[in-house]
């Protein structure tokens, strides 16, 4: 194939033809913008959870024989799971920004391991509810927000995994870790919507 | 001086030609994928359409039953719009973008490649509904509870889901490669306004596929789970409500029209100012009036529910109603830009004309639309059928041949040739007509859409029989067209770099462009860098002559 350049530009000054890196990395940018389309994902799953709310005839509770969801013993418990692996992975951020590779491994490493507790734990807990995904509309969206919630901390669990292999190899530093920030970035969201998760189906009673 | 221009080995490095275009990440490749596989499902949804208006043209069942025929217009309409309406135009962005706007590829080459071959998998997922006892037959919206688990048994429905759940999840991924890519890629000089039209109409649909597709994907995975696992999202006897579908469904159809409208507006913007030799008028207005429709496109999907008696009528009227306001802006500005130019009928230039001529009346029986006392009369009614079509084939399809003339010597070094062309242009443009504008009147008379057989004594007859005959016209016009893109593949006119005398980066680099796009940049001081090079020593003749000042162009 040929490069040569037209005769139209021969003459003309040189322009650079890539401007210096600034603002919000490439791949942070495409990670926001990632989070940006899940969070109209999981607002839509919402809108599903709410028409279904206010379509309902009586009580909102679980169908029987559960009487209603209960925040102990698993509920609670995981979420603080959830929200402290928040704090971990903050904690392997702020070490990977300081050059401390090891440091930052060892947090991933914790966060992974909360992030696998609250899966376990959300499993154990449907284990026990005694109502199924098809038992009416408060089984559908309970399951179905609860679930896709889960679906997104075990990819996110999948991207810690990926890290910290990459650290036990020595691929971070101070200057390069937009890997680290890119997943604490989506680890957070995942906290975040489960908090909003959390509040609307244990408090708005 | 910066230079990237690469040793004589980096291009010695040879692959077969098969495993080049199957491995490729590169944005030009990869967009010619994307408008090659688009074309193919033109071609096999055309063919559906040909199908329904056969069956159409005279009262009585001929030669289908009637599943099959909603079959039919339910695969005609999905294909049309997701694999070929929506990904031509993404397909043309994914080429020409990177190039406008001085860049060497996309942000994510290879999530670019990804983003395409999750195409011609959820395409031909949707059609293999046929191989497993019929595809999905509710129409392009599955309205639910026509589409649960009652009342649609085959897996036809459930292969649609999940077909378009992929084409989705590539649109998304598709939609976050290009606002980055816009947003980091730019060359030197290439501010925002400073970006060509293209750029910002890509830049609106692409945030708007962001926001809407994950909304759909919700509902469609929500009719997945009451199909498959015995949800009751749209089951009101379980608590549910079908109405929440339409309103998922609709709070990413209605943005989508604008995803398939605002590209095509990016063209046409794109081809006027080249064939009038005029700048575009008014570009400010013009960027901010497509970001105005962005912004009100999130806030009339209900006007596709009036009829439902669930949605506040005046509010979603209104904002309807606004959003012809920055349309007006556009087209008075169209109009603008042609005023006294010096017009040259190209063939892109004639399917530009098409489009806004088109498009307009399609945007006409819109407002007509948006009033809900005439849309409780015209609600799924052919009204409706004639209407988007020339919003999607008027407006769009002719953006999107516009399109295809305009950069076909970009990509190929070579012009389509000018004659076929024009006989492509008008047996399209009449056939386009003769088979959408009888529509009206049939729906003003009460046909319904989705029928697929009508009384002989409603009074049908006649208009359906012209609007076969347009249909097949159509069919006719693509004839001219494939044979002018083989023609010109063996022996067509070799045309150079720049044959339009374009105005936008693309047309400062080869043709076709190097793997890396440019070796050297013009300098960038405008929204039309190309044209300011080209003409450097008229400005400063200007200058020279204080006479011409005050009357001189920029």
């Amino acid at each position: 194939m040929s490069v040569e350049a037209p005769a139209l530009h021969a003459t003309v000054e040189d322009a650079p033809l890539s401007r210096r890196e600034a603002g919000v990395p490439t791949p942070l940018l495409g990670m926001l913008l990632f989070i940006t389309s899940e969070v109209m994902f999981f607002g839509g799953l919402f809108a599903a959870y709410f028409n279904a709310r206010a379509v309902h005839v009586g009580p909102w509770a679980p169908p029987p024989p559960a009487a209603a969801l209960e925040m102990l013993p698993i509920a609670l418990p995981i979420t603080i799971i959830l929200i402290s692996s928040s704090f971990t992975m903050q904690f392997a951020v702020w070490a990977i920004r300081r050059g401390d590779q090891r440091a930052m491994r060892n947090w991933t490493a914790l966060t992974l391991l909360l992030g696998i507790a609250f899966l376990a734990g959300q499993l154990y807990d449907y284990s026990t509810l005694g109502f199924g995904i098809s038992d009416g509309a408060f089984g559908t969206v309970f399951y179905t927000l609860t679930g896709f919630h889960g679906a997104h901390v075990f990819g996110g669990t999948v991207g810690l995994t990926i890290l910290v292999a990459r650290a036990s190899q020595g691929q971070f530093s101070a200057r390069n870790h937009v890997a680290v920030e890119a997943i604490s970035f989506y680890w957070h969201f995942v906290d975040v919507v489960w908090i909003a998760l959390f509040s609307t189906l244990y408090f708005l009673r | 001086m910066a230079t990237t221009a690469l040793s004589p080995t980096a291009e010695s490095y040879r692959r077969s030609w098969v495993l080049d275009w199957l491995t490729t990440v590169d944005h030009k490749k990869i967009g010619i994928l994307y408008i090659v596989n688009s074309f193919i499902f033109f071609f096999a949804a055309g063919i559906l359409a040909l199908v329904v208006r056969s069956e159409l043209a005279v009262p009585g069942l001929q030669f289908l039953d009637v599943q099959t025929y909603n079959q039919a217009f339910t695969m005609h309409g999905t294909i049309m719009i997701f694999l070929f309406v929506v990904p031509v135009l993404s397909g043309f962005s994914n080429y020409i973008v990177p190039l406008m706007i001085g860049a060497p590829d996309m942000a994510f080459p290879r999530i670019n490649a990804l983003s395409f071959w999750f195409l011609p998998l959820g395409g031909i997922l949707i059609f293999s509904g046929y191989l497993f006892g019929g595809a999905a037959a509710e129409g392009w919206t599955l309205y639910t509870p026509l589409s649960n688990s009652v009342y649609s048994k085959g897996v036809g429905t459930d292969l649609w889901l999940i077909g378009l759940l992929l084409v989705g999840t590539a649109s998304i991924l598709g939609s976050i490669n290009f606002v980055a890519t816009i947003f980091k890629m730019r060359a030197p000089g290439m501010t925002l306004f400073r970006m060509p039209i293209l750029v910002w109409t890509v830049l609106v649909t692409q945030t708007l596929i962001l926001l809407a597709t994950p909304v759909f994907a919700a509902g469609m995975i929500a009719l997945f789970i009451d199909r498959n696992y015995g949800g009751s999202f749209f089951d009101p006897n379980a608590g549910g409500n079908p109405i929440l579908w339409q309103h998922l469904f609709w709070f990413f159809g209605h943005p989508e029209v604008y995803i398939v409208i605002l590209p095509a507006m990016g063209v046409v913007s794109e081809i006027l100012p080249v064939f009038t030799r005029r700048p575009l008028f008014g570009y400010r207005a013009f960027v901010f009036a497509t970001v105005a429709i962005g912004l009100l496109s999130f806030s009339v999907w209900a006007h596709h529910m009036f009829t439902t008696g669930q949605v506040y009528l005046p509010f979603f009227s209104f904002m309807t109603a606004l959003i012809a306001v920055p349309t007006g802006v556009k087209f008075f500005n169209w109009m603008a830009t042609l005023w006294r130019g010096s017009i040259t009928f190209a063939t892109p230039m004639l399917f530009a004309l098409g489009f806004l001529s088109m498009f307009l009346i399609g945007g006409i029986s819109g407002m007509v639309l948006s009033s809900p006392p005439i849309d409780f009369h015209l609600q799924d009614t052919y009204f409706v059928v004639a209407h988007l079509h020339y919003v999607f084939f008027g407006g769009s399809v002719f953006g999107v041949f516009a399109a295809t003339y305009y950069w076909f010597p970009k990509m190929f070094g070579r012009r389509l040739n000018e004659s076929l062309g024009k006989v492509h242009f008008w047996l399209m443009f009449i056939g386009f007509n003769v088979t959408f504008f009888p529509m009206h009147f049939l729906g003003m008379d009460g046909m319904p859409r989705r029928i697929a057989d009508y009384s002989p004594t409603a009074g049908w007859t006649m208009w359906n029989l012209v609007s076969t005959a347009g249909a097949f016209l159509i069919a006719i016009s693509v004839l001219p067209f494939l044979w002018n893109v083989v023609a010109t593949f063996i022996n067509g006119e070799r045309v150079g770099d720049d044959p339009w005398e374009g105005n936008t980066l693309e047309w400062a680099t080869t043709s076709p462009p190097p793997p890396h796009n440019f070796d050297r940049l013009p300098p960038i001081r405008s929204e039309r860098p190309v044209f300011d090079l080209r003409h450097r020593h008229d400005a400063e003749h200007v200058k020279a002559d204080q006479s011409l000042v005050e009357g001189g162009q920029p």
